[in-house]
């Protein structure tokens, strides 16, 4: 389980974003969080993916607390947890071919692909020939096809979706939705965040809606 | 049903022809190809980005432009504005009604898409409207040095040059959804919502004829997604010719009079909203809805071909064989059908 309890955090001193929040993703569920921008959930989503240190409370991830965020988190936590940002331009080397984004995270770990990335790349559509593009020449949508097959690329226990939909079609959205529906009925715990409560009825087993 | 042929292939030929009475056109886009040539004189390649698109946008409506990312709608947005790079090639008119004559967006200088046309003729609502302001002066600054530049230089221009009244600064917020307070905060204070808005106000502030909404609702949150909508709806309420042109169905739906579905570059459907979204006669349409929470959720497989590399006969058809309905005549060109336009998959 990757839980937070009585978690305060904010950006401005004596201003906290979210201030006693509790929260817990357990494998195999998905847990949607709905609200307007600027309520705080994509907060919490940087701190479940101990992007963001919380000012107190405590984060634990399979039993063990976690101590340290950012760049500073472990090996061993950082794999565990597969994370997808709203932009996807924002969030790639545009340098970089597709296939790179999508092995960067084995290469980091030193670790061999067992066949992993051809799967990926199949379930979120990427063909050989769109996996030899850069960022430039690809859409929105297939951008974040790639992001998607990175953050499942480590097998990870927990995936933190942040509006991972809202710059792409519905058609992309839905076939994102569905691969990512099938790691969590294999067994990986899901955060889904966004604002839109029609897609999290349709995506989560449980809706957690903020005002 | 009649099954006709026409040449200028709109929706609104065919229900006139039907003797249905019409609005006003304000911009009549007839049959306008974009082309992009790669390397010298396109020896690296030809992007087909519109090919034979015919759109009408009439006074007091908005029509919805609808299609996946990569499908070559944005690129009218650039055609009607002027704003092609200089390895661009059109064919066909744009037309822009005037008062006492038409304009070709197509063709006319640049001296007269920059004086008369962008930001007066015709408003923009960008896609991240954040980006289109500058951070060093406050939303009312901006818009008050927009609404002056604009009316200081207009033949209807009145007595307004020199400065913006606070009031008419405070009117064009308020239309534009924005409490006049709102206007005294420099873009980095502004949400996202709110810099959508400022930009809103921007696009009306030269009291458009018609208005272009690029992807305007990307990113934004349901409630703001409807505040743009609702927007868009008051333009067309005061008269204004409304183009929306997005991936956002839902969107869509919600605020549009007519619809028309663009697929490789071309118009595959259009007519009357909401026939087209409570009864789609393409596939592409049908998938489009069906890949909507709300609509079964299920995606459409594989990707909209590039546009270096269209397939002849129907586009659509060569990504999802065989799909559903009657059977394709694989004519790429739309046919008029009771008031709507359909390519290919013409219903029996
Ligand atoms: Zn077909």
């Amino acid at each position: 389980m990757l839980s937070a309890t009585d978690l305060v955090v904010g950006y401005r001193r004596g201003r906290p974003v979210l201030d006693g929040v509790d929260i817990e993703l357990h494998p195999g569920a998905t847990v949607g969080l709905a609200g307007p921008s600027g309520c705080g959930k994509s907060t919490l989503a940087a701190v479940l993916a101990l992007l963001l240190e919380p000012w107190s409370g405590s984060v634990t991830l399979d039993g063990r607390p976690v101590r340290r965020f950012r760049h500073r988190v472990s090996a061993a936590e950082r794999t565990s947890i597969g994370v997808v940002f709203q932009q996807p331009r924002l969030a790639v080397d545009p340098r970089w071919t597709l296939d790179a984004v999508v092995r960067a995270p084995l290469v980091a770990s030193k670790r061999r692909d067992d066949g992993i990335v051809a799967e990926l790349t199949e379930a979120v559509g990427l063909t050989r020939e769109l996996l030899g593009r850069r960022p430039h020449e690809v859409s929105d949508g297939q951008l974040q096809r790639a992001c998607l097959a990175r953050a499942l690329v480590l097998r990870p226990r927990y995936l933190i979706c942040d509006e991972m939909t809202s710059m792409v079609d519905a058609s992309t959205t839905a076939l994102l939705v569905h691969l990512v529906r099938s790691v969590a009925a294999a067994g990986t715990g899901v955060l889904a965040v966004s604002h839109d409560d029609a897609l999290l009825d349709a995506w989560a087993d449980d809706v957690v809606r903020w005002r | 049903m009649t099954d006709t042929r026409v040449t200028t292939t709109s929706a609104e030929d065919a229900a006139t022809s039907a003797g249905t009475r019409q609005p006003a056109s304000a911009l009549t886009v007839d049959r306008l190809s974009v082309r992009f040539l790669l390397g010298r004189k396109g020896k690296a390649g030809v992007v087909h980005a519109a090919t034979d698109v015919s759109l009408r946008l009439r006074r007091g409506r908005v029509l919805a432009l609808v299609g996946e990312s990569g499908c070559g709608k944005s690129v009218l947005t650039s055609a009607l504005l002027g704003l092609l790079p200089a390895n661009a090639q059109t064919r066909g008119r744009a037309l822009l009604h005037g008062p006492g004559d038409d304009l070709d967006l197509c063709t006319a200088p640049e001296r007269s898409m920059s004086r008369q046309v962008r930001g007066r003729r015709i408003g923009l609502v960008p896609q991240s409207a954040a980006s289109h302001l500058t951070p060093v002066r406050t939303a009312r600054a901006q818009l008050a040095e927009t609404v002056r530049q604009l009316r200081g230089t207009t033949l209807r221009g009145t007595t307004l040059r020199g400065a913006a009244s606070r009031g008419d600064v405070d009117g064009l917020a308020e239309r534009a959804g924005l409490s006049p307070a709102a206007l005294d905060a420099y873009p980095h204070e502004l949400s996202g919502g709110m810099a959508q808005r400022v930009g809103f106000a921007l696009a009306l502030a030269g009291e458009p004829d018609v208005l272009l909404a690029d992807e305007p609702t990307t990113g934004l949150d349901r409630v703001l997604v409807d505040h743009v909508t609702d927007g868009l709806a008051a333009a067309a309420a005061e008269g204004t010719a409304v183009l929306l042109i997005t991936h956002d169905l839902a969107a869509a739906r919600r605020v549009a009079d007519d619809a028309a579905v663009m697929y490789a570059g071309r118009i595959v459907e259009a007519g009357p909203a909401g026939e087209v979204f409570a009864d789609p006669w393409h596939p592409y349409t049908r998938g489009l809805l069906g890949a909507l929470p709300d609509g079964g959720f299920e995606p459409i497989p594989g990707h909209p071909p590039e546009l270096t590399d269209v397939p002849g006969g129907c586009a659509f058809c060569a990504r999802v064989p065989d799909p559903p309905g009657p059977p394709c005549n694989g004519d790429p060109e739309p046919v008029a059908v009771g008031g709507r336009l359909i390519a290919g998959h013409v219903p029996c």
